[in-house]
């Protein structure tokens, strides 16, 4: 199967008020497949995730060189609008963060405003991303209650449905399951496989199992640096680096 | 054992010091109550002063004191929203920033008398507003501008920056973020805010001293260039001029009751609003 570049890094140094928290990093991220980031705490993985839909721009007095081009598109180029990068490319983050409002509410938001008013396309809509994102059974009585008394894994889940609503081609993870019971990073992990047949995704984690399980592909990064990229079966099987070996057996980080 | 004497000690002095206040503030409500209701009627709420104030109701200074209150949150809420919306979303965290904040809090602690002689050289002489309701709430507004910024301020830095960068990555504008997420979740901390600044603002003297207060129009306010009878000044002269004391001091009770009700009702009603926008939000 040949699936084409979705998402390219090309030589990214990014930095904190001159610290320097990402080192020349080279990706190729490819349409509808799952590419893993893994590596200790404080390497620079949501740093680089963060980067790909433009939320690094949130955090003052911090540079960039390089590029990262989406579908041919460079992202950071003066022309191009972060407003409209993020309705291509989603994020869910560490923590479930639904708004507090009602459970529809929050699926219909990205729709709301994009100035879509008419009614039943938006309860499709709702309807259609809350069953994608294996919810709707769940909450499917009670759309109209507080999206604050799901569970933290349906509230994840509800986060995933809100950007499924708006967002059309990628998804990126930032360690979805690190605050989530096994039950329920399951279910999120078995979401995942479910979408990459309609959405390019990219997820940090923490979880070796997490990231042999449910990736294709997987980059390793250590203090900054990518220390490898490859297939997700070559990494953990026979890695080209000794440091990735030594992460991946648990020996560090 | 000592330390749980001590310890028991420690929470029953924290309890006596409950109890005096509430002695306090239930001495206040009562001696009002008592005193007050002895002149309030049906004609004391409805009707004009007559026989030079000893005698009639206090109507027109009733309306005098919901249009100033009214005027003075038209002109400082939207203006102090704006300026704690700026302060906290937008401008960058610098120490110029730091400076204004610290002044519009420091603002909060100008006498009020200050404030009427402002609001007197400003929009009474200046603006030729004149003595009138217009000018009252400039400066009753004035007043209320820092309560206001700094509730809001307040109200905007609890709104977790979680629920922010959802709503930014879901494509929206910051302003789209503020307008959909921030300020409906502030909106309880808000309304605070403006609650206590009705309370201060009705209960005002010295600013409506030159801007606004008359101790009697015959009928009732024609536009914001009248200018009104107000309650709390209304009493204030009741306890300091006339040639009756004792039936002006009775006026005067019933006066201050009508201001606590006032008060307390507009309290009430924002708190129900408050528990309601927590109820959705919870
Ligand atoms: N907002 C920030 N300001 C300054 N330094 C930061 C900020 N966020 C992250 N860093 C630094 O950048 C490095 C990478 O952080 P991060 O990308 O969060 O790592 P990871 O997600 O892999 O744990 C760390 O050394 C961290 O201290
Ligand atoms: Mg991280």
């Amino acid at each position: 199967m040949h699936n084409r570049i979705k998402i390219k890094a090309d030589s990214i140094n990014f930095f904190y008020n001159k610290v320097q928290a990402l080192k020349n990093i080279n990706i190729d991220i490819l349409e509808k497949q799952v590419t893993a980031i893994i590596g200790p705490s404080g390497c620079g993985k949501s740093t680089f995730i963060r980067l790909l839909n433009r939320m690094d721009e949130l955090v003052p007095h911090t540079s960039i060189t390089g590029k990262i081009y989406i579908d041919d598109v460079d992202i950071f180029h003066t022309s191009a609008d972060p407003v409209e990068i993020r309705k291509r490319v989603g994020m869910v983050f560490q923590k479930p963060n639904p708004f507090p409002k009602s459970i529809f509410e929050n699926v219909s938001y990205g729709l709301k405003i994009n100035g879509i008013k008419d009614k039943s396309f938006i309860e499709e809509k709702v309807e259609m991303s809350l069953k994608k994102a294996a919810l709707w059974s769940e909450v499917k009585d009670r759309l109209h209650e507080s999206a604050l008394k799901l569970s933290g894994g349906q509230q994840q889940r509800l986060c995933i449905a809100r950007c499924l609503a708006v967002q059309t081609e990628a998804i990126l993870f930032d360690e979805p399951c690190a605050s989530l019971d096994p039950i329920s990073t399951a279910k999120i992990e078995e979401l995942i496989l479910e979408l990459k047949k309609e959405y390019t995704i990219v997820i940090v984690t923490h979880n070796m199992q997490q990231a042999a399980r449910s990736s294709d592909y997987t980059a390793f990064f250590l203090l900054g640096e990518l220390i490898e990229f490859g297939k997700t079966q070559d990494i953990f099987t026979k890695p080209n680096d000794s440091k990735t070996e030594a992460y991946i057996t648990g020996r560090f980080g | 054992m000592k330390k749980n004497i001590t310890q028991n000690i420690g929470f029953l002095m924290l309890f006596l010091c409950i109890i005096v206040t509430l002695i306090f503030l239930g001495s206040i409500i009562y001696f009002i109550s008592a005193r007050g209701a002895k002149v309030i009627s049906w004609e004391f709420l409805t009707q004009g002063p007559r026989m030079g104030m000893t005698q009639g109701g206090v109507l027109p200074a009733i309306i005098g004191t919901f249009y100033l209150t009214l005027g003075a949150i038209l002109f400082a809420l939207p203006l102090g929203l704006s300026c704690a919306i700026y302060l906290c979303e937008y401008s960058p965290k610098s120490f110029v920033v730091n400076i204004i904040r610290i002044s519009i809090n420091n603002l909060a602690g100008v006498p009020s008398v200050v404030f009427g002689l402002f609001g007197l050289a400003v929009f009474v002489n200046f603006f030729k507003f004149g003595v009138s309701i217009l000018s009252g709430s400039f400066t009753l507004g004035i007043l209320a501008l820092p309560l206001i910024i700094s509730a809001s301020q307040e109200a905007l830095m609890a709104v977790p920056q979680s629920i922010r960068e959802a709503s930014l990555s879901l494509g929206a504008t910051k302003w789209g973020t503020i307008k959909n997420i921030v300020l409906p979740t502030a909106l309880p901390g808000i309304l605070t805010g403006v609650i206590l600044s009705i309370g201060r603002v009705a209960g005002e003297t010295a600013p409506i001293l030159f801007t606004a207060a008359a101790f009697y129009t015959r009928g009732y306010p024609k536009s914001i260039f009248s200018e009104v009878m107000a309650l709390p000044y209304h009493i204030y002269a009741l306890m300091t001029e006339g040639t009756h004391p004792d039936q002006q001091k009775a006026i005067a009770y019933g006066c201050s009751l009508i201001l606590l009700f006032m008060v307390l009702l507009v309290s009430g009603i924002a708190i129900a609003i408050r528990q309601r926008q927590r109820g959705i939000n919870a």
